[in-house]
Formats: C-alpha cells, sequence, structure tokens
C-alpha cells in the first residue's frame, strides 16, 4: 500500500510539474505586452522599457521560469502584473466566492435530485417517473447561462426577489452574500440535479432488481422500507462516482455563471487575467486548477484500491 | 348590535389613521433625497492610481472624484481650477504660475501643497516613470517651488495644449508618502475618499468631511463592474444600479427611454471611431484608393447598424462639439459608382482582397461587419479577423502589421497623432507636420482653431484612414438624479456635482 501511495504522489508531483511548463510556454507564445496593455497607445518606448523591468519581463525566459516555479515550490505564487498584489491572496480572495458557490450549488443539486431519482424509481413507467424524466430532459438540454437568464427575468425583474447580479462581499454580513448567491448556485444546480436525479433513478431501480432486495420484500418488508433501507444505500454508490465527476464541471460551469451574475470569483479572475495578460495570475490559476483535478483524481484512485479487495501489486 | 357596528366604525377610523400615517411617513421618506449612488461601469479598473497606467477604468473612478489635478476638465470642455485656485502664463508661453488652494489636504490628514505638485510633476517625467502620458510631461525643463503654495513651471518649448495636459487624470497630484500605495488603496485631495474595493465587483468612495472646496451632495459613491450587457441591463430594470454611463447595448435604449422610471442622455465622447488605413502597404499607398473607400461607406446606414442612430458622422479626425471644428462630412458623400471608378482608375477594376482587423469592443466588431459588407459592394473583399486588445495592441499598434481596422480613438484633442512619424497608420505630410508645429508655439485660441481647421482638411482631402463617427457618451440613469456629465470631454464619472431630487 505504502509503495502505491508513494508511485501516486511522484506521478501527482510530475503532472504539476509538466503543468507548469506547459502554461507558462502557451503563455509566452501568446501574443500580447502586458505593459502595452497597461500602459496603452501613447506609451513612450522608454516608459514601456521601464515598466517591463518593473515587473521582471527583461529577464530572459529561463530565468523567469526558474524564478517563478522556484516560489511555487516554496509555496509563493508571485505578485499579480495588473493588480499589483500577491497571486495568493487574489486566489483566496475569489474561492470565498466560487467555494460557496460551488458547494451551495451541490448541495441544492444533491437535496433536488436525490428525492426525485427516488420518486421516479417507486412510479416506474406511471406519470410520476414520467413528470421526473421530463424534467430531467429539459434540465440536461439547457445550459446553464440559459437557466441563469430565466431566473433573472423571473426572479429579480420581475419579482424584485433576489439581486440580478453582483455580490456585496461577506465583509456586509451573511445574509445579503448568500442571498447573492442563491440564483446562481440554482442555475449551475438545475443541470447537475437532472443529470444525477437521473442516475439516481437508474441506480435504484437496478439495486431493486438484485437478490438482497427481492429477498428482503419476500421476507415481507414494505415497498417504501425496502426502497428506503435496501435500495437506497447500495444505489449510493454510483450516484456517489457521478457526484464527484460533477465536481469538476461545477468549477468549469461556474466560470460562465460567474459572467452571466458578475460575481467576483476565480473564474472571472482567470478570465480577466487571460484578457490583460497577467501571466503571472494566470499561470497561478492554471496550476492551482491543475493540482485540484490531479488531487482529486489521486483521491479517488486511492479511494478504489482500499475498496478492492485484490492484491495492490495487480490492481490499480 | 350598535356596539358591534361602532367598533367596525372605530376599527375602520384607526386603519384609516394609520394609513394616512403611513403615507405620511413615506411622503416624509420621499422629501428626504437619498445620498448615495451606485454607478455602473463596464469595465473594471486593474488598480486605481491614475498616474500609472492608460486603462479609461482607472480615470473613470478616480478623475475629479478622488484625485484632482492642478486644473480639472468640467462637463462641457473647460478648464476649471483644480488643486490650483488660479493660475498665470507668460507672454512667451514657457513660464507656467500655478497657485494652490490654502487648504487643500490629502486624505491622509498631509497638507497638499507645492513640493507635492514638484513631485508629482517630476516623478512623470522622469527616467523610470511608468505614466502613460509620459509624452505631456515632456516640454518640463524644471519645476519650482517659491513657497508651499506656488508652483513655476518652465518650459524648455511652448506646447499650446500644456494646461490642458495638465488637467488630465494622468497629471493627478499626488504626495510623495502614499504615491507607491496609490494602486490598491489610493490617496488624493478630492471631494471623495476610497473606503473599500471588492475585488471583481465594486469600489466605494465615501465623502471626504475635510475637503476645503465645494462639498459634494452624495455621501457614498459605489462603482459597479458588470461587463454582460444583459448583466447591465437586468442591473438597472432591478434598480440594483442608478446609473451606467458609457452604456453600449444601444438595442435596450428604446426600452428605457418608454419607461417613466429612467431617464436616457445621449452625448459626445471624444472617441473619434476611424477605418484605420495602412497608408505605407498597397494598396493602400493610393489615396485613390482610399477616397475609393470613402465613397464605398455609407456613414448613415452604418450609424443605425452599430449606433441605433445615437452619433454623429465625422468627415475627419476632429469631434464635432469642440471649437475649431470643420464639417467635412459631404467630401466624400456615399457613391460605389464613384467608388469602383477610382478603383478602376487606380488599377484595381475587379477589386482586390485584404483583411480587416477587429478588436473587441461592439462598436468595432458590429460596425466591421458592415464596413465589409460596404467594401465588398463596390469590390474590396476585407476579410474579418477578429482578435482581442493584447494581439491588437502587439501587432496592429507596435508591429504595424495590418491591411485595415477599426478602432475608437478616445484620448481628447489628438489629432496630433497624425503627425507622429512612428505611428500605426503609417501616414507623412510635411504640410500637417509643419502646422503642428505653429499649434505648438500658438496660445491664440482664434488662431489655433484655424490651424486645426486646415489640419483637419489635409486629412479628409488625403482620406487617410476612413472617418466613421463620433462614439457616444449614453447614460441611463434613474429619473430624479441630476449633475451627472452628459458628454464625455475627458475619461471621467465626476459624480462631485450628481444628487437626488
Amino acid at each position: 500500500m505504502l509503495a502505491f501511495l508513494l508511485r501516486r504522489l511522484a506521478s501527482l508531483i510530475v503532472t504539476v510539474w509538466l503543468a507548469t511548463i506547459v502554461v507558462f510556454t502557451v503563455l509566452q507564445l501568446v501574443p500580447g505586452d502586458p505593459a502595452l496593455l497597461m500602459l496603452g497607445v501613447n506609451a513612450q518606448p522608454d516608459t514601456l522599457a521601464a515598466l517591463r523591468s518593473q515587473m521582471g519581463l527583461d529577464q530572459p525566459i529561463l530565468t523567469r521560469y526558474l524564478d517563478w516555479a522556484g516560489g511555487l515550490a516554496r509555496g509563493d505564487l508571485g505578485v499579480s502584473l495588473t493588480y499589483a498584489r500577491p497571486v495568493a491572496e487574489l486566489v483566496v480572495e475569489r474561492l470565498t466566492v466560487t467555494l460557496p458557490l460551488a458547494l451551495l450549488s451541490l448541495a441544492i443539486s444533491t437535496v433536488l435530485a436525490l428525492p426525485l431519482g427516488l420518486y421516479a424509481a417507486a412510479r416506474r413507467g406511471r406519470g410520476g417517473d414520467w413528470a421526473v424524466l421530463g424534467f430531467a430532459q429539459l434540465g440536461v438540454s439547457m445550459p446553464s447561462f440559459w437557466i441563469a437568464i430565466l431566473l433573472i427575468l423571473l426572479f429579480s425583474l420581475t419579482l424584485h426577489w433576489f439581486p440580478a447580479g453582483g455580490f456585496p462581499g461577506w465583509g456586509g454580513g451573511i445574509g445579503p452574500a448568500l442571498h447573492a448567491l442563491v440564483l446562481p448556485a440554482l442555475a449551475l444546480a438545475v443541470p447537475e440535479a437532472a443529470i444525477l436525479a437521473r442516475v439516481t433513478r437508474t441506480a435504484v431501480l437496478d439495486t431493486l432488481g438484485e437478490d438482497h432486495v427481492r429477498t428482503a420484500r419476500a421476507k415481507g418488508v414494505g415497498r417504501t422500507a425496502v426502497l428506503l433501507r435496501h435500495a437506497l444505500p447500495n444505489a449510493l454508490i454510483p450516484v456517489a462516482t457521478v457526484l464527484g465527476l460533477q465536481i469538476s464541471f461545477l468549477v468549469a460551469g461556474a466560470v460562465v455563471v460567474e459572467n452571466v451574475f458578475t460575481l467576483p470569483g476565480l473564474g472571472r479572475l482567470l478570465y480577466q487575467a487571460i484578457g490583460q495578460r497577467d501571466l503571472i495570475v494566470v499561470q497561478g490559476v492554471v496550476v492551482l486548477l491543475a493540482l485540484f483535478v490531479v488531487v482529486v483524481s489521486a483521491l479517488v484512485d486511492i479511494a478504489c484500491a482500499l475498496a478492492d479487495p485484490r492484491p495492490k501489486g495487480v490492481s490499480s | 348590535m350598535s356596539t358591534a357596528k361602532q367598533r367596525v366604525t372605530q376599527r375602520v377610523t384607526l386603519a384609516a389613521i394609520a394609513g394616512l400615517a403611513l403615507a405620511a411617513a413615506s411622503q416624509a421618506a420621499l422629501a428626504q433625497p437619498r445620498t448615495d449612488l451606485v454607478v455602473g461601469m463596464a469595465l473594471e479598473p486593474p488598480h486605481l492610481d491614475p498616474t500609472a497606467g492608460a486603462a479609461g477604468a482607472i480615470k473613470e473612478v478616480t478623475y475629479a472624484n478622488l484625485f484632482e489635478p492642478l486644473l480639472r476638465v468640467d462637463g462641457d470642455g473647460k478648464l476649471v481650477p483644480g488643486l490650483a485656485e488660479r493660475w498665470t502664463v507668460s507672454e512667451d508661453g514657457l513660464t507656467y504660475r500655478f497657485t494652490l488652494r490654502s487648504n487643500a489636504k490629502f486624505h491622509d490628514g498631509t497638507a497638499a501643497d507645492s513640493a507635492d505638485v514638484k513631485f508629482t510633476l517630476d516623478r512623470a517625467r522622469a527616467g523610470d516613470s511608468v505614466n502613460a502620458q509620459k509624452a505631456y510631461f515632456a516640454p518640463i525643463a524644471k519645476v519650482e517651488t517659491p513657497d508651499p503654495q506656488t508652483v513655476v513651471v518652465t518650459l524648455s518649448r511652448p506646447d499650446g495644449l500644456f494646461l490642458f495636459h495638465m488637467a488630465s487624470g494622468d497629471a493627478a497630484i499626488v504626495a510623495p508618502e502614499s504615491a507607491p500605495t496609490n494602486k490598491q488603496k489610493p490617496v488624493g485631495t478630492g471631494p471623495f475618499k476610497f473606503d473599500r474595493w471588492v475585488a471583481g465587483d465594486r469600489v466605494v468612495l465615501v465623502r471626504n468631511p475635510d475637503y476645503d472646496g465645494v462639498k459634494p451632495k452624495l455621501d457614498r459613491v459605489t462603482f459597479r463592474f458588470v461587463s454582460d450587457p444583459a448583466a447591465q441591463v437586468a442591473a438597472l430594470k432591478a434598480g440594483d444600479i442608478d446609473a451606467f454611463t458609457l452604456f453600449s447595448t444601444y438595442e435596450a435604449l428604446p426600452e428605457f427611454r418608454n419607461d417613466p422610471k429612467f431617464a436616457v442622455t445621449v452625448g459626445s465622447t471624444e472617441g473619434e471611431t476611424v477605418l484605420s488605413t495602412n497608408n505605407a502597404r498597397k494598396p493602400f499607398d493610393d489615396v485613390r484608393v482610399r477616397r475609393a473607400m470613402a465613397h464605398a461607406i455609407d456613414r448613415k446606414t452604418l450609424i443605425e447598424g452599430v449606433l441605433y442612430g445615437n452619433g454623429a458622422a465625422i468627415g475627419s479626425h476632429f469631434p464635432p462639439h469642440r471649437e475649431g471644428y470643420v464639417d467635412l462630412t459631404g467630401l466624400y458623400p456615399y457613391d460605389p459608382a464613384k467608388a469602383k471608378a477610382l478603383l478602376a482608375e487606380a488599377g484595381y477594376p475587379n477589386g482586390f482582397d485584404t483583411t480587416l482587423r477587429l478588436p473587441p469592443p461592439p462598436y468595432a466588431r458590429r460596425g466591421g461587419e458592415l464596413v465589409a459588407a460596404m467594401l465588398a459592394e463596390v469590390g474590396i473583399r476585407a476579410k474579418i479577423e477578429p482578435v482581442e486588445w493584447a494581439a491588437w495592441l502587439e501587432k496592429t499598434f507596435k508591429g504595424k502589421d495590418y491591411d485595415l481596422t477599426m478602432i475608437a480613438h478616445t484620448e481628447p484633442l489628438d489629432i496630433d497623432i497624425y503627425a507622429r512619424p512612428d505611428y500605426y497608420f503609417n501616414y507623412r505630410s510635411e504640410r500637417f507636420n509643419a502646422l503642428n508645429e505653429e499649434l505648438n508655439r500658438s496660445q491664440d485660441a482664434a488662431k489655433r482653431n484655424a490651424l486645426y481647421g486646415e489640419q483637419q482638411k489635409i486629412l479628409a482631402e488625403d482620406a487617410v484612414n476612413g472617418f466613421l463617427f463620433m462614439l457616444p457618451s449614453v447614460t441611463v440613469q434613474k429619473a430624479g438624479l441630476t449633475g451627472m456629465w452628459v458628454n464625455r470631454p475627458v475619461q471621467a464619472n465626476d459624480v462631485t456635482n450628481a444628487a437626488w431630487k
């Protein structure tokens, strides 16, 4: 087991290191000078040179890579070229929006999907089932940004229950901040909930056909009790797998939804930084995202290895 | 029975009184005008130091509100006192004497005196300066401070635009103690001071209680940044934003105009929108080709299609609202047949292929499509190439590697760009340059205007670029809000006079 973990850790480090090389190289190839972008069309050559040297852009490429990668190894993400603030600080600030948004929509989609899926399975082939399947089909077909616009039309412009966008910050209290996150979270959650509801329905139907469930039923356990105590716990394994997959989709979807609702999240930071050629910020955020994905997949692998009773040398 | 009836009557009376009281209370609330304002902007500033960046959004938040230059430009484009309450210019146009307000203070409580002005001007023209408009300060030979309230600036050569440049955000007066941290925590001398910045969302300014000039009517001004057009409309309609400046979702304007809750004003910016043409590259080095393009473009349709009619046509590189403007829009009337004839004369009877590179703003992307279609009518087949800002600046502006592009030149009074030898138009005219020299030597307004007129005519005759329209300054605001600028003589959201009725 220890050898497996070490191997997993080594491949994780190599993957992230390769990611740093790729993102750094790609950004060098993209046209665009951060100094020119900052000083605009009337900037004089000597002013541009002064700013470039201030930003450290006059150093050779290899030196710049080593400086940056060395900083990363020490946990230092560098200082943003445009905002003149440490990248780590910017990322943490934006995570306070993106993380609650992702968690809230994960919670909403789970709370919506499990009962719906279970209900559809119980009512298989009848009206209720069709209604849930219909909702799921609709939810899967509509992209988050479209749902977002519909939600704004109804809840902000017509009913005035929620703001149409923006984020007051957590400094103004938890209430207003959560209030601003409800619609975006809902917009993100609906497509995820639709997928999850279908997965739950299928998984529950599968387990309902298994021997132990049929035995329980034959022993006289009631329909509802069988559904909740025997079918659901077993169905949760595939549901949890899909849920895990959805986390990365939530982060990707957050970029779009953050733009529709003008939420100052990590996705918008990345989007703006690319436009401003804030190379240090782009590099830092991309590497952090790569690290996140790699760590999540490593955790999944480790969990599978733990759950798998076969010898470790054979599996994985 | 009667008592029951009485009770009912009593209740009704009570309810009526309560209702009246409520109505009175709400009327009292109405009589108290609001003292806060939320201004919407499309772009967020990268930082808040106007002396170290070209991004318009920096000045749109800070100019006049937070930072003051020596002079200011008001909503009509006139020069008015800023940190300097008066100034004199010597006969030869070389010595400027500024007298500062006696009680001016920075937001950190320190006095704003001549030493700060000297520091600001010397910093902007120093070797390691990162001022986006360093050329504004190039004529300065020396800055002297005979006393704390007086600054004497000596120029090495006359500069007719010097005062105008000293009124720009790039010349905002900063203090040596706070200059290094102004990007994140701006400290100025203006009527509002910095409160907080929720990165990615808003910047909040609050009234500066110690301001020594005319105090603003508002207590708090929030600048919110909303880039998505649909989100801008939604935020206005939901009441989250009180006024959206430089609003560019023109198709939504009829809706706001028909709604009594909103007021829409349409003014002009300083943005001459042109079809920039690489004058050094074939076939655009032939004036007949450039004139053919001028005849091929129907400005009226273009303005209708891009701005939904909210903009003025131009015939040269000068805004119609400024003194010295000459109307040259009639020089090349829309005439595809004439355009084709000119092309044939230049040796292109079957037209030619070219590329039209378009930066991200909607006026360029939308306008570019229309211009390309109009050029195609006369045989000029322009391939559209959309690019983002960074790539546009690098390849088109700096690299001068382009055929045609479309862009608004937003700097005020920038006709002198045509005299720059290394500018991306690749245009050279001795006559134009001579007029420019003369402009630099003259302070007299009438003479300057005449010279500007001559310059405009030369540019139009040479058809240097396709001169299209002025970018409008559209503000959508709640009815009852007053004091917002209609025109945009400099990049600013000056809210020092804004108030609720």
